[in-house]
């Protein structure tokens, strides 16, 4: 899920988490920017590195959550492929880590998406290979730097040629590019927020990474058609014993004009949405801001317009 | 009804309590010589940059505003259409009282390359920029952009050319990586790590077997192990090159971290009023005091107004109700003023937040517009709105 900053990326993901886990499906929702929007958004303390369980679906899934932090994905990693555990915590002391991670973005991209990979590849020890998640929902960094976080191979191609991380980010990059994943760009009906997700959704598919939905938030049902004259509010004013005086008829109509010119922009952007050729989804927006009950009324309109675990 | 009454008086989401930010006072004032912008993602930053730059030159500063990644529309508004990283003329503008306006948008690569040929030979300078490492790091290390914003700052600062300097702050995750680019570079080049890459380079060999004497070995061995030896040949070269140009950058960073303490800079956050922006708003401000940097203001965009203020929006949806059937279109104009009002109303108490951790920042609450800046005069209207505070 990405999207440009202030569109809601981090609820939509969290709706989307809900929405995917419905009906006794289990879903992970992951965050790699440490801002602990996952946490606010759910109600619940910090999230640890830890998979935690953080909300129960519409009839009876499980949400999990995981703030990944790239120091303890790399540790993990060097536990899990290497067993050099004493090594990593010395790594860690002498600020290799760091180093690693600083001198090298490819890398901290490698590590991130590489936990996302693990996690969607990971199966039950029981059972027949099912797998763990029957989605996994990807808290992406925004629009501007989508592209870049989740074209790894590119990245690390620069910097090494052979060896552990080239396996890996070529691991990644394959999932990434399967029909497995699908990136969703969050938007409002607002210029800049449109402008980039059609940029966005261009250099993705540009580097092959596919574009799933364009997810349309803070949607509102238009309330007023045509013109509305002065004389008509005042009459309507009059009829319902409210004040008609002329700075309430005046500034009624200037809220009504203003309205009617966001709404003919609005009108214009998803147009250009629509052109985009992408699937279009919308969502409402919550007049009292986004609590938990909101977040759940957000995961019911994706499943009621087709949005379910594959 | 208590709330009824409160909520008669808020015609707009500005906060009551603050005292009025003038920014006209702080553009106009040649003693100060840096304004940062600084604040979340999608919060109009950029467009408020260029509105106070434009503002600046059309009352008679030398001014010249830096960009990082503006949007399209806006660059186009400024007449910039390529990112060259040299200040650019903006034409139209009105020069009039003596001022001009330049605007340029950062290309970090670029300006790495111009530090690294200022402080190396030629020669050095090309095996520099072969390297592998510097063409990663240089496009895409974590803090470069923040790092090349501010050695672009201390560039522009240095020719004496202009009378202010409006820079825009990357728009990092974290907003903050802007002051901590010149320790985060320190930290790096005091870590023990780039000391111990530095041995075998500087011993004129490649490798990094060097590095597993003694009590390194095992780290030696698991860093070979993760990176490959390749990898980290090729950073050790890089490092040891670079290594002349580093203590250059660090001054300079340093150097430019001070300034920005300095009275000749002036501090301006920027916010919506969302509560995301709003709890970074309200942190960078602590930072900043935490950092001794000189906080002049909060600018809030997208500050919605009502402007029939004696309607509730109990009233006004009640009324709508019973107006369904004979007029419609009212009771349409109603149900929009209510919902304005409580949007309003959320936008206010979410400001609040700020202005209640706060207290004594000056604010000036700029009207959401209906569309966004497309020209010169669009920015011009936005400087008027900002200078226009209440």
């Amino acid at each position: 899920m990405t999207g440009k900053g202030g569109t809601g990326k981090t609820t939509v993901a969290g709706a989307l988490a809900l929405a995917l886990a419905a009906d006794g499906r289990r879903t992970l929702v992951v965050e790699v920017e440490g801002r602990q929007g996952l946490a606010q958004l759910f109600d619940t303390p910090p999230l640890p590195y830890q998979e935690r369980r953080i909300a129960v679906a519409p009839g009876g899934g499980e949400v999990r959550a995981l703030a990944v932090d790239v120091e303890e994905a790399l540790l993990d990693y060097l536990d899990m492929f290497y067993r050099l555990g004493g090594a990593g915590r010395a790594l860690q002391r002498l600020g290799a880590v760091d180093f690693a991670t600083t001198i090298a973005p490819g890398l901290r991209d490698v590590l991130l998406t590489g936990k996302v990979k693990e996690a969607v590849t990971r199966t039950t020890r029981t059972g027949d290979r099912t797998r763990a998640y029957d989605a996994v929902v990807l808290d992406a960094p925004p629009t501007g730097r989508i592209a870049r976080f989740l074209n790894v191979t590119a990245e690390t191609a620069k910097l090494a040629k052979v060896g552990p991380i080239k396996t890996q980010s070529e691991g990644v990059s394959a999932i990434l590019r399967s029909p497995m994943t699908a990136v969703h760009v969050v938007t409002l009906l607002e210029e800049m927020p449109v402008q980039e997700t059609a940029d966005a959704a261009a250099e993705l598919a540009g580097l092959g990474l596919p574009v799933g939905a364009v997810i349309v938030n803070g949607t509102r049902p238009p309330l007023l058609s045509g013109r509305v004259t002065q004389a008509e509010i005042r009459r309507g004013l009059v009829a319902a014993g409210l004040p008609a005086d002329r700075t309430t008829v005046a500034g009624l109509a200037a809220e009504a004009g203003a309205y009617r010119t966001r709404l003919a922009l609005e009108s214009r952007l998803r147009d250009e949405l629509t052109g985009l050729g992408h699937l279009m989804l919308e969502l409402p927006l919550l007049p009292d801001g986004i609590d938990l009950s909101g977040l759940y009324s957000l995961a019911a309109s994706l499943t009621k317009q087709g949005v379910v675990a594959p | 009804m208590s709330t009824e009454e409160k909520t008669e008086g808020a015609v707009s989401s500005r906060p009551v309590g603050p005292p009025t930010l003038d920014v006209d006072a702080i553009v106009n004032d040649p003693s100060i010589r840096i304004v940062v912008c600084c604040g979340a993602g999608g919060v109009g930053k950029t467009t408020t940059a260029a509105a106070l730059a434009l503002r600046a030159a059309e009352a008679g500063r030398r001014t010249v505003v830096l960009t990082i990644d503006p949007a399209r529309r806006l660059a186009q508004s400024m007449g910039l259409t390529e990112l060259d990283n040299a200040p650019r003329p903006v034409p139209d503008v009105d020069t009039s009282a003596g001022g001009e306006l330049y605007a340029m948008m950062l290309d970090m690569k670029r300006t790495f390359d111009e530090v690294v040929l200022a402080h190396t030979d030629p020669a050095k300078a090309a095996e520099i920029f072969a390297n592998p490492f510097y063409q990663a790091m240089s496009s895409t290390f974590a803090g470069t952009q923040e790092y090349m914003a501010m050695e672009k700052l201390s560039q522009l600062r240095a020719t004496d050319r202009w009378d202010l300097i409006v820079v825009d702050t990357p728009p990092s995750r974290s907003a903050l990586d802007f002051l901590d680019a010149p320790q985060h570079l320190a930290k790096f080049l005091d870590g023990r790590m780039l000391r111990l890459l530095l041995v075998p380079a500087r011993t004129g060999g490649r490798s990094v077997l060097r590095l597993m004497t003694a009590s390194f070995s095992l780290v030696g061995r698991a860093f070979t192990k993760v990176l490959g030896t390749e990898l980290i040949s090729d950073v050790s070269t890089f490092v040891s090159s670079l290594d002349s140009t580093f203590g250059g950058f660090r001054q300079r960073a340093e150097r430019t971290y001070r300034v920005l303490q300095a009275r000749e800079t002036a501090f301006l956050l920027v916010a919506a009023p969302e509560p995301d922006a709003i709890r970074e708003a309200t942190y960078f401000a602590e930072r900043l005091a935490a950092d001794h940097m000189p906080l002049h203001g909060l600018v809030l965009n997208r500050v919605h107004e009502v402007a029939a203020p004696a309607l509730s929006v109990e009233r006004s949806l009640g009324a709508a109700e019973s107006l369904d059937d004979d007029a419609a279109t009212t009771a349409a104009v109603l149900r929009i003023h209510a919902a304005l009002r409580r949007r309003v109303e959320r936008e206010r108490q979410v400001a609040d937040r700020f202005a209640h951790a706060h207290p004594s920042v000056p604010l000036s609450a700029v009207p959401a517009l209906a569309e966004d800046v497309h020209d010169l005069t669009g920015l011009r209207a936005v400087g008027a709105a900002l200078a226009d505070a209440h």
